[in-house]
């Protein structure tokens, strides 16, 4: 059951790291990760230090690049930037989970609606 | 579900990130290291800011990183290669237990790298003279163009008008070339450089190299008008004389070289890789080329050996036809109608030609290394089983606290690879030791031999077999292993339990095999050892012992007189020395050329044509047959035996008993050609081409006469002291007499029939160094069993000895437990060895393959040794202490 659910976690992190860096530009690992738990409203209760193999894994593929840089309060920090390729990439899967989500909300719609009837 | 679909692209490029992370674990992990304190840095400050104290904050931060420990792995596998972390992992595991039992690493290494070299040395000999094709162009396509069963060269030669209409008449061939089969070694005397020294050259046909597709290495081959009669005297170099006398000079190529006095031109230094000697001459080597001018050599009769280049569409066997009916049409000189020779060929591959002869031995060679090989796996085998009965509790509870079995076997497999590889290291140290060692015998008569070298295809087998052993010695021990049962293993202290003894049934077994694989080995190696004696013993019809032979050069100008006195002077001053015997002249010795004339016929018979047999001609002078050893009926030549007086032969038996094979010849004449010629003694046989075979008819012709001038002069002298001290004063007396007389070798004559012998040689050294290999490996094998079957039952025998049994009884029992696994190791071994034995008939000589002697005595030795494997043990058994075995548990 656990697995379930990490496996869930691992698959969508990779999105949402991407989403976020879409979305916000530069951004360094902690910054990336408040970011997340706020968006999601604390719901997603992930271990902030599992992103860093998520952002190795994205970094690999060339979808998003790494400078190290200084933060706003003045501390040395890895900041991470989308690709042009990771933008092709986040469009491809955005797409692909938007279509999953609806048909698995259709899904489970047709399956509540029945057993009420 | 992963990160959705990735690129084919992305993948390949996020692999090789991670082979570059993998070699740069120490920077990236300081970097992740960075990154993350930072991190918790960051949240900290933030936990701070919202009022939270310094510690508070602090461990919130840590509490919403979750493990640092287990994020850094994560980020780990993420980015480097994981599985190859595990092996690292395995292999340090391995090293470290290699360490801690030394004593198994280095036997098992030694005996592994002992194994893989002695396979790798020896494929690399079978690889150079059976597998890999010969050194020319295209070499399927040539052939040796001889008769069927040829026996020695003069019978497998032809004339340059017989070549010549080959060339034109031909079919199957795009071309064909020869070279003269009759050249003696040191032909030619190189001035100019130093002291004078003898040079072998050989005579080939002008399409020589072209040919064969060898290109010189510098300048070029011989042009048309070079090689017919004429033309300017050229010649091409051997790479080796080249580096050698002319120290690889490459101005050379235009300038001419002194040869006999003559200036040559060098028209081109030949390839490294061309080396004439060991394709067609095996342990000879061959230092210059000149053109073969067939006009003069027409009335020579035969002398060309014949190599033809099949057409591409043209198969063997079409030209095997093709020659059944050509060469009937050949003659020997056109201008004589009736030398319609009744030439026959059968043509053959050129590579069968060189080594077909050796194939039996090769595969037999081959055979006995792969032998060998498996007796090395089976004693790894052993050993490991030894190891895994002490480890057995080590793997118990490593699968108790939670390691898969596949792991563990991985573990068992990684070991085995292990030694494998380190054996493959000293093994392939070695094979390059021996190779290099054999590629330098130059006085073996093998072909190709110098050519031996570990190349590309000796290190894939090299790869090949080391794998394949370290599974064959790594399985059953690893299936044992993994196969224990887990609470068993745990429990059994090693009393004498079941699976002790299953243990031990598995043990003998692999002895026993090993017992009997060195068998076959040993009587092999018997078999091979009795009939190389038998060679040693064959009467040569001459004796080599005591005996040398030098090249004498001398400048008669062509008259038989000048050359008889220059002759006489030698042997009369050379006779002087302290120490000689006698001292005669020959143009050839024994077991070195070939040369065959019309023998000898009875006067007044008429011979059918094609019913008298050659004859090998050797030209003497007084007290060649003696020096030589000889024994003689009637008298030897005297040095009035010259124009003055009559002309004389002394015949061998053979050609005697052809002649007259009723009354003794001496005495009588007989016809040689067209010449009367009386017959003043006969000689034993000699072995004249080789050691082995059968002589045939041999006639010894006066040097004094005009009629069969001496093709050269090698002066042999029988001596009192052993031929190497009277090296130098022969020297100086020749140099005395003729102060251009070349710096040659005083060959003492047994080295002649030692180089005779030399494959043969070979094959017995090798073949019985394995033999003893098998034989200590063997032996481990059973000190091994024995020893631990002493140890497992070291209580056992301290009860019995305490109840009354004597140290002797206790010896007796281990020694007759030893026997037992012997004999049953021989019986079998010696089965298999009579099966072998038959297999390999064909390689003996004057043995029967069932030899009783050598049989029993190999039984006899391998019995002997395995005793003296188990005595050890055995007394060690005997010197328990009852009281200590009793209460050490």
């Amino acid at each position: 059951m656990g697995e379930m659910k990490l496996d869930l976690l691992q698959g969508t992190l990779d999105l949402m790291v991407l989403q976020t860096l879409e979305a916000m530009g530069e951004m360094h690992g902690y910054g990336i990760a408040r970011r997340i738990e706020q968006v999601s409203g604390d719901e997603v209760l992930l271990n902030q230090g599992t992103i860093y193999a998520a952002l190795v894994r994205l970094q690999q593929r060339g979808w998003i690049a790494a400078e190290w840089g200084t933060s706003e309060n003045n501390r040395k920090a890895k900041f991470y930037t989308i690709t042009k390729r990771g933008r092709k990439q986040l469009a491809e899967d955005a797409a692909y989970w938007v279509r999953l989500a609806g048909v698995m909300g259709r899904v489970l719609a047709m399956g509540e609606g029945g057993g009420e009837r | 579900m992963k990160t959705a679909k990735s690129s084919m692209g992305d993948s390949i490029r996020r692999g090789f990130q991670r082979l570059g992370s993998f070699f740069h674990k120490r920077p990236l992990d300081q970097e992740l290291d960075a990154e993350m304190s930072s991190h918790i840095e960051m949240a900290t400050e933030e936990n701070m800011r919202r009022g939270l104290p310094t510690a508070e904050a602090r461990r919130r931060a840590l509490v919403r990183f979750g493990g640092v420990a287990q994020a850094k792995e994560q980020q780990r596998k993420e980015r480097g290669l994981p599985w190859v972390d595990v092996l690292m992992q395995d292999l340090r595991y391995t090293l470290r237990t290699f360490r801690r039992d030394p004593m198994f690493t280095i036997v098992a290494v030694l005996i592994l790298g002992l194994g893989i070299g002695a396979n790798v040395a020896v494929f690399s000999v079978v690889n150079t003279l059976l597998l890999r094709p010969l050194p020319f162009g295209d070499p399927e396509r040539l052939v040796w163009i001889a008769p069927a069963n040829a026996n020695g060269l003069s019978a497998a030669t032809y004339s340059a008008d017989a070549y010549e209409d080959l060339l034109v008449m031909n079919q199957s061939y795009a071309d064909v070339t020869g070279y003269y089969a009759f050249s003696t070694p040191d032909n030619f005397k190189l001035t100019g450089h130093g002291d004078a020294k003898p040079v072998t050259g050989i005579a080939v046909a002008g399409n020589f190299f072209p040919m064969l597709g060898v290109r010189p290495e510098l300048g070029r081959s011989f042009t048309k008008d070079e090689s017919i009669k004429g033309g300017q005297a050229v010649t091409l170099l051997s790479h080796a004389f080249w580096m050698r006398q002319l120290g690889g000079d490459k101005e050379i190529i235009g300038k001419a070289i002194t040869l006999d006095g003559r200036p040559v031109t060098v028209v081109g230094v030949l390839p490294e890789t061309f080396d004439f000697g060991a394709v067609f001459a095996p342990g000879s080597k061959v230092d210059i080329f000149t053109p073969v001018w067939m006009d003069d050599i027409r009335m020579q009769g035969n002398t060309l050996t014949l190599i033809g280049r099949l057409k591409p569409a043209v198969s063997v066997a079409q030209a095997q036809a093709e020659a059944k009916t050509l060469f009937g049409k050949f003659y020997w000189r056109k201008t004589i109608p009736q030398s319609n020779n009744n030439y026959t060929a059968m043509p053959i591959e050129l590579k069968e030609y060189v080594s077909g002869k050796l194939r039996r031995s090769l595969i037999m060679l081959w055979s006995a290394v792969g032998l060998i090989l498996l007796i090395v796996c089976v004693n790894l085998s052993n050993l490991l089983l030894a190891r895994a009965a002490s480890r057995s509790k080590e793997f118990a509870l490593r699968s108790a606290l939670g390691a898969g079995r596949g792991r563990l076997v991985r573990q068992l497999l990684t070991e085995s690879m292990v030694l494998a590889g380190i054996g493959a290291a000293l093994g392939l140290g070695l094979a390059y030791a021996i190779t290099g060692y054999m590629a330098h015998q130059g006085s073996i008569a093998l072909p190709l031999l110098s050519n031996v070298r570990v190349d590309g295809a000796a290190l894939t087998w090299a790869m090949l077999i080391s794998v394949v052993a370290a599974i064959l010695f790594g399985l059953l021990p690893g299936l044992k292993m993994s196969s224990d049962n887990l609470q068993e293993t745990l429990k059994d202290s090693g009393h004498g339990m079941s699976a002790g003894r299953a243990h031990e049934r598995l043990r003998s077994a692999l002895v026993i095999s090993e017992l009997a694989l060195a068998c076959v080995l040993l009587v092999g190696a018997g078999l091979l050892l009795r009939s190389f004696v038998r060679v040693l013993d064959v009467d040569l019809g001459f004796q080599p012992a005591t005996a040398a032979a030098i090249k004498v050069d001398y400048d008669d100008g062509g008259k038989t007189t000048k050359r008889n006195a220059i002759f006489e002077e030698i042997i009369r001053r050379i006779s002087a020395i302290p120490g000689v015997e006698t001292a005669g002249i020959s143009d050839n010795l024994p077991l070195e050329r070939n040369r065959g004339w019309g023998g000898p016929r009875a006067k007044g018979k008429d011979y059918k044509s094609g019913t008298v047999p050659g004859a090998f001609v050797y030209v003497v002078t007084p007290g060649y047959v003696k020096a030589m050893g000889m024994r003689v009926r009637g008298r030897d030549f005297a040095w009035q035996d010259d124009m003055k007086g009559e002309s004389t032969v002394i015949l061998n038996e053979q050609a005697a008993k052809f002649v007259s094979p009723e009354e003794d010849i001496v005495g009588k004449t007989v016809l040689i050609g067209n010449s009367e010629v009386k017959v003043i003694g006969v000689v034993a046989d000699v072995h004249e081409t080789n050691v082995e075979g059968k002589a045939g008819e041999q006639m010894y012709l006066p040097a004094m006469r005009d009629e069969w001038g001496p093709s050269g002069a090698e002066l042999v002298v029988r001596t009192k002291l052993p031929p190497e001290q009277l090296a130098g004063s022969v020297m100086r007396t020749l140099k005395e007499l003729n102060p251009n007389q070349p710096a040659v070798e005083f060959r003492p004559i047994q080295q002649i029939v030692d180089h005779a012998v030399s494959p043969r040689r070979f094959f017995v050294l090798l073949v019985g160094a394995f033999a003893g290999l098998g034989l200590v490996l063997a032996s481990l094998g059973i000190y091994g069993v024995i020893s631990y079957s002493v140890t497992r039952r070291t209580q056992e025998i301290g009860i019995r000895m305490a109840l009354g049994a004597t140290p002797r009884r206790v010896q007796l029992g281990v020694i007759s437990k030893t026997l037992g696994l012997a004999a049953i190791g021989i019986g079998v071994g010696v089965v298999a060895s009579v099966v072998v034995a038959n297999l390999m008939a064909s390689m003996l000589y004057g043995t029967k393959p069932t030899d009783p002697a050598t049989l029993v005595a190999m039984m006899g030795l391998l019995a002997a040794v395995a005793v003296l494997a188990g005595y050890l043990p055995a007394r060690r058994a005997s010197r328990i202490n009852p009281m200590v075995a009793l209460r050490n548990d």
